[in-house]
């Protein structure tokens, strides 16, 4: 190696010299805070390390997908706060997409009722902060809903409660066997699917693929239980005194308040910016496209569907990426309201408990950021799928 | 040649990694207090203190400071810069209490903090003594008719706060007695309070003090009683940060000498009057006997300070826990010569 070598009249290591710089800078720095934080944990007696993790917890959780108590370790409340996290996210990004299409469509209405009603909703959600939104749906709504002891019946089968809303427990038989037949049935779907797809495109037969899907979706799954020995069965929720004054069910599965309200604010919240996504989607389609299908015979749902859909949708979802990306980071208000979420079941009360500090709170970043990550890249690879293909 | 740049990249980046490492082991601890000299160098004493519990750190509307932790912090200021008042206030939540303590945001944590083991020894912490004796509770509603934690049923919904040894004494106390329970953790005191209230939780578990003081919230406080049984022991302290021995022992001794200031009768109208008591305790007290306050770089009447200004241990119970109404009897925490446990090494 000979440092002479290195010519500065040569345009690749011009640019490549202040890349080198910076990548130093970068690295002197994180160093810098990596050995200062080092030091600092040393004089005053900190032990740095991730040991902590396999240490019994010794606190329960309310509301765990996996089994969970304080006899398990602080590695697996980082999973039920994690999973709890993911649940939260799933059901407010699935019911903002649903209440935030109506909203948008609702806005571009001709009916001046329905058309108002959607700017208020989105004018007034998107502007009040989610925090206050969350206090609002937990203590306001909260408030209003009965004693377990006079709870909202609905058919003795479920019941809404200031408790929670206690819901049937299903008891499954062979469940794998049940799991297995859904499988086959998506496999079934999918190829059903391409099959159709090329029946159009070589032949110009349109299969009736929507009916046909249903039909396989229900009728493997429903063979499974005829044939293969899958059965199910439920547990009704039941009350129960506590005391004098108080009740609760037991035998069901509670869906606790908690999950409730923070469900409902983050879908009510993001639902706002959905909204006006789809409008800018829809608006932004071109008149001239909806009159050219017009006059090549399509109809009007064909025209939505075939046209105008997949052109808004290129308008519709890097924006919206954006919102699901936000809605799973505003889950972590959560601790607020006492959802177990991974904020409060890790980066609190682990925090506390074990008082790891740096670790903690790196873990949980670089979870938030694979997690964000994960978001990102699915909806990338769906943004890719529906872009203009050039030909 | 591009190769070769990238060897002399890579060598350049294991070098730095290298020098980076080696000296993370460094940095041993002075004697000196880099503590007493910060904060008399900034001229007020960083206390980090609850976000408002009655009694113990509680602000009122003008934003004044008060309770028996508080009283804690006073006495440093007292001790150390001569002015009870010149104390810098810092309102923290459970989970944030000792991050802001060990990263140096805040010197003396006087926020009714549980003496555990593993706090002690294991996150960089020193618990420099007790000013309450406490224990957990259950609150639960007049009305239910649970008169004992015997009554508890399979079922029942708890409210608490996160982050604290009550989550962990709840689950102790519902094993050992093989109940299944609700644990609802709330990051801060008002929303327990908010959402026992609402009828959310069948019972409110905390310290008895907390209970006490938090009753006092609930929209119908009468409604609810507390339960006889304690069902942990917490004794409740102040805490400094680990490595710097000298300013543990100012801490340690602002608090002793209001408990010791107790028993020997000194409070904050007589102290200046008995400089010249026959009773060499009395006088060691105010500063008329001994070098105490050179050991730890203060002048001798610090500790006079400290009963003029803020009063002994006694005058801040009654002050601010037992005239408020929140627990008007002082039990375990009342002097050893009058029945409790409260007992100080002497100060000589």
């Amino acid at each position: 190696m000979n440092l002479k070598k290195i010519n500065i009249e040569n345009k690749k290591i011009r640019d490549l010299i202040p890349q080198v710089l910076t990548v130093l800078a970068l690295i002197s720095v994180i160093f810098y805070f990596a050995t200062n934080a080092q030091i600092n944990m040393g004089n005053r007696g900190i032990s740095f390390g991730f040991g902590f993790l396999s240490q019994e917890a010794s606190f329960d959780i309310a509301f765990s997908l996996i089994e969970f108590d304080g006899s398990y370790s602080y590695g697996r409340a980082f999973l039920v706060g994690l999973l709890n996290t993911i649940l939260v996210s799933i059901i407010g990004i699935f019911l903002a997409t649903i209440l935030g299409v109506i909203v948008g469509v609702a806005r571009l209405s001709n009916n001046y009722l329905i058309a108002k009603t959607a700017e208020w909703y989105v004018e007034i959600f998107r502007n009040i902060p989610l925090i206050l939104q969350i206090f609002f749906w937990y203590f306001a709504a909260l408030r209003a809903l009965p004693a377990p002891e006079n709870a909202i019946n609905f058919y003795d089968i479920s019941f809404l409660t200031i408790k929670g809303w206690y819901i049937p427990k299903f008891v499954w038989i062979n469940f794998d066997i049940f799991c297995y037949s859904l499988i086959l049935a998506f496999i079934s779907i999918y190829f059903l699917n391409r099959y159709a797809k090329k029946q159009r495109e070589e032949y110009g037969k349109i299969l009736p693929t929507f009916t046909l899907s249903l039909g396989i979706l229900i009728s493997i799954p429903l063979l499974s239980f005829l044939l293969l020995g899958v059965s199910l069965s439920f547990n009704y929720p039941e009350l129960k005194q506590l005391s004098e004054t108080s009740y609760t069910y037991e035998k069901g599965v509670s869906i606790i308040p908690e999950l409730i309200a923070l469900a409902l604010a983050l879908s009510m919240y993001t639902a706002t910016f959905i909204a006006e996504n789809v409008r800018a989607g829809v608006i932004g389609v071109g008149k001239g496209q909806k009159e050219a299908a017009a006059s090549i015979g399509l109809n009007k749902g064909q025209i939505l569907k075939l046209v105008v859909m997949p052109q808004a949708l290129r308008i519709i979802i890097p924006p919206t990426t954006n919102q699901y990306l936000n809605l799973t980071k505003n889950s972590s208000l959560a601790a607020a309201i006492a959802y177990p979420d991974m904020v409060l079941v890790f980066a609190k009360t682990a925090l506390m408990q074990t008082g790891r500090a740096i670790e903690i709170i790196s873990i949980t970043m670089l979870t938030y950021l694979s997690l964000s990550i994960s978001i990102s890249i699915l909806m990338n690879w769906y943004n890719k799928k529906m872009a203009i293909k050039e030909k | 040649m591009m190769k070769s740049i990238k060897t002399w990249i890579l060598v350049g980046f294991a070098s730095l990694l290298l020098v980076a490492c080696g000296q993370g082991g460094g940095g041993a601890g002075s004697k000196k207090s880099k503590t007493l000299d910060n904060t008399k160098k900034a001229g007020f004493v960083k206390c980090g203190v609850s976000q408002g519990l009655p009694g113990f750190s509680n602000a009122d509307a003008s934003g004044n400071w008060s309770g028996i932790d508080v009283d804690v912090c006073r006495a440093v200021a007292a001790a150390v810069l001569g002015d009870a008042d010149k104390v810098k206030y810092t309102p923290l939540s459970a989970a944030e209490r000792f991050t802001a303590l060990t990263s140096g945001e805040i010197d003396v944590l006087a926020r009714n903090t549980t003496w555990t083991l593993s706090r002690d020894a294991d996150i960089g912490l020193t618990f420099v003594g007790v000013n309450f004796y406490d224990g957990q509770g259950f609150m639960v509603r007049k009305n239910s008719g649970i008169n004992s934690v015997n009554d508890f049923k399979d079922g029942i919904s708890a409210c608490t706060n996160t982050g604290t040894t009550t989550e962990l004494n709840m689950r102790d106390f519902f094993n050992s007695k093989n109940i299944k329970y609700e644990p609802i953790a709330f990051e801060k005191a008002d929303e327990v309070v908010q959402a026992y209230d609402a009828g959310r939780c069948d019972t409110y578990t905390t310290d008895k003090s907390g209970l006490a003081a938090q009753r006092t919230k609930l929209s119908a406080p009468d409604d609810h009683k507390v339960l006889p049984e304690t069902i942990s022991k917490e004794p409740l302290g102040p805490v400094v940060r680990q490595g710097d021995s000298v300013w543990e022992d100012i801490v340690r001794w602002s608090l002793n000498t209001m408990i010791e200031a107790e028993e020997y009768g000194v409070n904050s109208s007589n102290a200046s009057s008995l400089k010249d008591s026959d009773n060499p305790a009395i006088k060691r007290l105010v500063g008329a006997e001994g070098e105490l306050g050179a050991a730890f770089g203060l002048d001798n009447d610090w500790s006079l300070r400290i009963i003029e200004q803020v009063g002994n241990y006694g005058e801040s119970y009654k002050k601010h826990i037992a005239d408020t109404g929140i627990l008007p009897n002082r039990g375990p925490n009342e002097l050893w010569t009058k029945g409790g446990i409260l007992y100080v090494p002497p100060a000589r």
